[in-house]
């Protein structure tokens, strides 16, 4: 009648109170019998393997990944309202993003050249 | 008792332990245990001739986080003796076993030393199913018996009651090797 939409609402207001209904009722009548192999991980049944604490090592060349990723991302971040108001910033805006881009090409290349997009 | 009939029609009475049997039973999750020979016959079973579906439990778990029954199918090597206890451990209560066929329940044809004489040596059992293999009519067969005991199980206190008189009773009983004539 009003909101054709208001039945939507309902209906996930029903699906909100089953699903936390059915949560709470099993955590307020569930029994709790706790053994060491419930907590443990499930790996098809063997004892699971055990691994460092914290995650154990990784190799240190991921910072330059995540370096890199940051200062070009910005960038990215910095491009896309000018993408959106292209129109109204006419000339003026391409030649202010066009002089922001050469700044950033610059340590591209410097990176390019010392190496820091070599993998291996 | 005269309750009901004196209520309006449309009333139903019931008690807790009717209505928790059965919605424990009505569908039983097996969590996926097939280790030999049987294991074929519980995929048949699984299969659209024997529809293992009609009771609810088509869906084989493959984690034992997520199920209620435990079939293990096949011989229990005394290498995989743990890895049965970690799966059961690992399965949140409640949980039944079932036994299926003669190596599960008893080490069957191998009266050795790599196989494990029966499984209830390494998880308490609820329901023994005979048969080298057993065909999949005998599986649903002990499935049903299971629901049975299942539905009529008790709760609670009840419950450490019943298993204090099942172990005293047990306990009491002639064993198997003492019984004379005709066991039948």
């Amino acid at each position: 009648m009003t909101n054709p939409y208001v039945p939507l609402l309902w209906m996930m207001g029903i699906a909100g109170v089953l699903a936390l209904g059915g949560v709470g009722a099993s955590a307020i009548l569930g029994p709790r019998r706790y053994n060491r192999a419930k907590l443990e991980a499930y790996e098809c049944g063997i004892q699971p393997t055990p691994h460092a604490i914290g995650g154990g090592r990784f190799p240190v060349k991921y910072y330059l990944v995540a370096m890199t990723f940051i200062v070009f991302d910005i960038e990215v971040v910095f491009l896309y309202p000018w993408a959106v108001t292209f129109a109204e910033l006419a000339v003026f805006g391409l030649v202010a993003m066009l002089a922001f881009l050469v700044l950033i090409t610059v340590p591209f290349v410097y990176e390019w050249r010392r190496g820091g997009f070599e993998w291996d | 008792m005269g309750l009901e009939e004196q209520a309006p029609s449309g009333i139903l009475l019931t008690t807790v332990e009717d209505l928790v049997g059965y919605f424990r039973k009505s569908s039983l999750w097996p969590v996926t245990f097939g280790l030999a020979c049987c294991a074929i016959e519980m995929m048949a079973t699984g299969g659209p001739r024997f529809d293992i579906s009609r009771i609810g439990m088509e869906v084989f778990r493959a984690s034992p986080r997520q199920s209620d029954l435990m079939i293990v199918a096949g011989r229990v090597s005394q290498k995989m003796a743990p890895v049965v206890r970690q799966v059961y451990d690992q399965m949140p209560e409640p949980k039944w076993v079932l036994a299926m066929g003669v190596c599960a329940s008893s080490g069957g044809m191998f009266n050795n030393y790599a196989v494990v004489q029966g499984v209830d040596h390494v998880v308490p059992v609820d329901i023994y199913l005979p048969g080298c293999p057993p065909r999949p009519e005998m599986l649903l067969h002990a499935i049903l018996a299971l629901h049975d005991q299942i539905q009529n199980s008790p709760l609670g206190v009840d419950r450490t009651a019943a298993a204090a008189a099942a172990e005293r009773a047990a306990l009491e009983a002639t064993p198997t090797s003492h019984m004379t004539g005709l066991l039948r």
